[in-house]
């Protein structure tokens, strides 16, 4: 039962979970028109205390197409969040105004300051370099469309593995998952934090290595998860500058992976991914965009208990 | 050394060398009035070396457990009333901490918000690791 619940990370969403927002996802690809006012009357509060395009878009998106209105602020200067006031006073105050509350924030573990002081659900939508669950929705959906399953797959991480939010989500998501093995693609500095690695991979026995070069596990893989380096989550420009252009997937490394293997990014890229990319057929990023917005569209229909 | 012992009060004994400045600096005493003396590097035969914390004329209640067990779950905490041993406490390592440490993080929110609980819970008893409940950074209470 979905009705009432907080979505902070991947794990508060149980295999059986997802797999309902799977099937309400499908259906609504299937069926939009049933779908398109089942939301009438229902008011979805964002509180982006930190920019962004996508995310934001999608949420709003997904709720007008169900038919439900949309409210909040996109920066916190056009709020009172620049007079000072608190997280959990914010949310107390949205709370009595909207069905639910979307929260972006840059400091890691706010959505859950937000979940304890909210009487309606509230969906992490991106808390600093911490978890961003939304996207791994959108991952899921994508690979399990694209590659029809969302077990015994070789999945490439690559790129900044240390702030990268969505990757971090999308592991923990996928440690539930059979036979996975991942391949940690990044620079020395920018490697998966250790809680990561001791309390998601190993602690639930997954297979995985940690690699330097792209080209040395491309062949092997099924999925490659590319994230862009973040400007934001550095304290010193000169390590951003120096580690912003590792790993750039081309037209000749694309030549080195497999025909069936599908590329992500949760976007935006920078030079990560070359434009060229963007017409081979294994590559699935706006497709994911799109993904993300049906995925996001189920989540609401199930946190609200909509009827259709 | 000869330390006198006391009538009544706590007497924290087979701490760990080098953490009894450490679990002072937790245990909230009032510096103004309570009567405290840190023994460091005793001799000891479980442990080689010790520390020891006593403290005189407090509740056992005084302690808490929770941060004792924290620091060093190999302490105990003896509550002395009239020169005799009334109760030997053992700590144990809590499962949740509230208010004790402090996340480092510098993107957790605990960091920057008022008025916010710092809770952790234990993720590794073997490496006595702590887990903040709101970014997930791990903190290892043996390296503290």
């Amino acid at each position: 039962m979905l009705k009432g619940k907080n979505l902070l990370e991947p794990m508060d969403l149980t295999v059986q979970e997802l797999e309902e927002l799977f099937a309400t996802a499908d259906d609504i690809i299937e069926n939009p028109e049933k779908y398109a006012h089942c939301a009438s009357g229902k008011l979805m509060g964002t509180l982006f205390y930190e920019p962004s395009t996508r995310t934001r878009l999608s949420f709003t998106a997904a709720m007008l197409r169900l038919g439900g209105e949309v409210m909040g602020f996109s920066e916190p200067a056009s709020s009172s969040v620049s007079k000072g006031e608190s997280i959990a006073d914010t949310v107390k105050t949205v709370a009595c105004l909207a069905d639910m509350i979307v929260m972006r924030h840059p400091k890691e573990g706010a959505p859950r300051i937000a979940a304890e002081h909210s009487r309606v659900p509230v969906v992490n939508a991106g808390d600093g370099g911490h978890q961003h669950p939304t996207q791994t929705l959108a991952d899921l959906m994508t690979i399990r469309k694209y590659k029809g399953r969302l077990d015994h797959l070789t999945v490439g991480l690559c790129g900044d593995l240390m702030f990268g939010r969505t990757v971090h989500s999308l592991i923990r998501a996928l440690s539930r998952y059979e036979n996975i093995t991942l391949k940690l693609i990044s620079p020395r500095e920018l490697v998966l934090p250790e809680y990561v690695r001791t309390s998601v991979i190993e602690k639930n026995g997954m297979e995985y290595e940690e690699v330097r070069r792209m080209d040395d596990v491309l062949p092997q893989l099924d999925v490659l998860y590319m994230t862009r380096v973040q400007r934001e989550r550095f304290f010193n420009e000169d390590d951003y500058i120096r580690l912003k252009d590792t790993y750039i997937l081309d037209e000749a490394k694309m030549n080195l992976a497999g025909k069936d293997m599908i590329v992500l990014h949760p976007l935006p890229r920078v030079n990560e991914i070359a434009q060229e990319v963007d017409k081979d057929p294994r590559a699935h990023y706006f497709d994911q965009v799109q993904m993300g917005m049906y995925m996001r569209m189920a989540l609401i229909v199930k946190l609200l208990g909509l009827e259709v | 050394m000869v330390i006198d012992s006391i009538k009544n009060g706590i007497v924290i004994d087979h701490i760990k060398a080098g953490r009894g400045m450490t679990l002072l600096s937790y245990l909230e005493f009032d510096n103004e009035h309570d009567t405290v003396a840190i023994i460091m590097n005793a001799s000891s035969a479980r442990r080689g070396k010790k520390d020891i914390i006593k403290i005189e004329n407090v509740k056992g209640t005084a302690v808490d457990m929770d941060v004792v067990g924290l620091i060093d779950p190999g302490a105990t905490v003896n509550i002395i009333e009239d020169e005799v041993i009334k109760a030997k406490i053992r700590p144990t390592l809590p499962k949740r901490v509230e208010n004790v440490i402090k996340c480092r993080n510098p993107r957790c929110v605990t960091a920057s918000e008022r008025g916010i609980r710092h809770e952790f819970v234990l993720n590794d008893a073997e490496k006595q690791q702590y887990r903040c409940v709101y970014c997930d950074e791990m903190v290892s209470m043996q390296e503290e």
